[in-house]
């Protein structure tokens, strides 16, 4: 697999990563209620945070959170999946499904970002999309390629944390960025590994072969140039936090070094696989 | 000239001069002279059905359309210029028994991919189309599909061109993972640089657009356009089904349900699109 130039900085080299867990484990320990959710990033990675409600239009998705607040000096839009940590927590939160309501939340307040001039720090974490029959009235579909649209137009910086389960569309629609990070056993699919195995397949109980042909793992990413750096999950998760607050530091000065953002990420995005045709 | 007459002209183009003869066969109709229609049970003749643009003569239904033949139904005979005819993909993820099923699916279908990517004349007008194919691996976009469309999408924005895209696709292809998903980005981007330089696109749903390219450009239209009865959503209907538990009401995701909830401009009868991409055309001529 050739590999092609990242212009940006990455923090990963010198980390001693266990490589041999099995994809299928990494995709178990993604969905962890244990791991760290959207919510206790915000807490621990910005000041003065305030949530934002609604799309203007028919509701609040509460499967999305989206706010402003500082990180160290600067202001900045963060976006992100959430996820409960208790079955009830679950229940409100809709398993971190958002519904078209939350892209259209998510895409409002993109443009607000840009209109201010601010950052925005995206968390992705969910299984996907919700598939129901009133997401489908109320247009997933338009929904989530209106959040790709947006994206990746916008002229200000963008960075995606992939912190547990990077699910299809759902996951991609607030993950269009100049610069990704991923978690070291998080995942990003086309799909879930049981619908993978369903559809392809026709036999939903081969998910592990699933999870190791599909190349979901953030190792697997950043050979294909869509991840940037790998952040190690010590065992202290203080560190995680510590790790990505480095990181943030660090590549949100580059990012706002340059000049016409828009044109930078369009041609990440448009470079993407390009080695293989 | 009236509507009809121009009708009329590529009917017949269709039934008889173009190469096509031997494509003709590879439509979904059976070899025999008469054909049984899908959606209504009729017995209809199969030389009516295909000078019909493969609309059955009895109830309108729409059998699928190979995207060559669309080209016909769409593009003024013989202006049809191909770009990109040779690009394609080579299993990126090296994903088992791909390989295989590609050649496969080339042999059979004669396409490199599942689009094809070109320009033409539209009663006069030119304009970029991208016409995509159910017959391969169901329309998929994968890497190669994805690069297509962007390439053409990017060509009309240089050229100062409108860009009409037919899908038909069941969305982003498993087999080429993650790289399928970010085609969903890269379109969406291309998208809008061509709608920021102040082209048209006209998207035009087929049955069936479902997925990914629901969830990117089929959905970025600044007109959409859809065939009556299509199957049309982000989740397919059987997902739907097992997450709410019953079964979807039998309008669900159609073209119609579309219209009704306001995310599809016109429902267009495959007979009549020709005429109707020539009038909105006209209108944005600069």
């Amino acid at each position: 697999m050739k590999k092609s130039k990242n212009n940006f900085l990455s923090f990963d080299e010198n980390i001693d990563f266990d490589k041999n867990v099995d994809p299928y484990n990494r995709v178990l320990s993604a969905r962890s209620p244990e791991r760290p959710n959207t919510d206790e990033y915000i807490k621990a990675l910005f000041t003065d945070f305030i949530e934002l409600s609604g799309d203007r239009n028919f509701g609040n998705d509460k499967s999305i959170v989206a706010g402003i607040g500082m990180y160290k000096n600067i202001p900045v839009t963060v976006i992100g999946h959430r996820k409960g940590k208790s079955l009830e927590e679950n229940m409100e939160y809709n398993f971190g499904m958002p519904n078209p309501e939350g892209y259209r939340k998510a895409e409002r307040l993109m443009l607000q970002a840009e209109k201010f001039k601010r950052p925005i720090i995206t968390f992705i974490d969910t299984p996907g999309a919700y598939p129901g029959l009133e997401a489908e009235q109320r247009g997933q579909g338009e929904a989530i390629a209106k959040c790709l649209y947006t994206m990746s137009s916008l002229n200000v910086p963008i960075i995606s944390i992939i912190i547990g389960e990077g699910g299809s569309g759902g996951a991609l629609a607030i993950g269009v960025s100049d610069y990704t990070i991923m978690l070291e056993n998080s995942v990003f699919s086309v799909l879930s590994p049981e619908g993978f195995s369903t559809i392809l397949w026709k036999d939903s109980s081969r998910v592990k072969e699933a999870a190791k042909v599909m190349k979901l793992t953030a190792f697997d990413l950043k050979e294909l140039d869509i991840v940037d750096t790998i952040v190690k999950e010590s065992e202290n998760k203080v560190e995680w936090f510590l790790a990505i607050d480095n990181i943030l530091s660090k590549v949100l000065p580059q990012l706002s070094s340059i000049k016409n953002i828009k044109n930078s990420r369009y041609y990440k995005i448009r470079k993407i696989g390009k080695t293989f045709i | 000239m009236t509507p009809f007459d121009k009708k009329r002209k590529f009917l017949t183009v269709l039934a008889s001069k173009q190469k096509p003869k031997k494509e003709m066969k590879s439509l979904s109709v059976p070899e025999n002279l008469f054909i049984k229609c899908n959606e209504c049970g009729a017995m209809i003749s199969k030389e009516d059905v295909i000078k019909n643009l493969n609309v059955c003569t009895n109830c309108g239904y729409h059998f699928p359309l190979s995207a060559y033949n669309r080209v016909l139904t769409i593009i003024d005979c013989g202006t049809f210029k191909e770009l990109n005819v040779n690009l394609k993909t080579f299993n990126p993820l090296d994903f088992p028994n791909y390989s295989e099923k590609l050649q496969e699916v080339r042999e059979k279908t004669k396409l490199n991919e599942s689009v094809i990517t070109g320009y033409g004349l539209i009663n006069g007008i030119k304009a970029v189309i991208c016409i995509m194919d159910t017959r391969f691996l169901m329309g998929s976009m994968g890497l190669a599909c994805g690069e297509k469309i962007t390439r053409a999408v990017e060509f009309a924005t240089k050229q100062n061109l409108p860009l009409i895209i037919f899908s038909a696709s069941g969305g982003a292809r498993m087999q080429e993972g993650i790289l399928s998903l970010y085609q969903m980005a890269k379109t969406s981007a291309a998208i809008r640089r061509h709608s920021d330089s102040g082209g048209l696109f006209i998207s035009v749903l087929t049955n069936p657009t479902t997925g990914g390219v629901t969830a990117s450009f089929a959905s970025l239209g600044d007109i959409i356009i859809a065939e009556p009865n299509a199957l049309i959503g982000f989740a397919g209907p059987r997902v739907i089904e097992n997450t709410i538990g019953k079964e979807l009401p039998k309008e669900a995701q159609k073209s119609e349900f579309l219209l009704k909830n306001g995310f599809v401009d016109i429902i267009a009868k495959r007979n009549d699109i020709k005429l109707l991409l020539t009038n909105i055309l006209n209108i944005h001529q600069k």
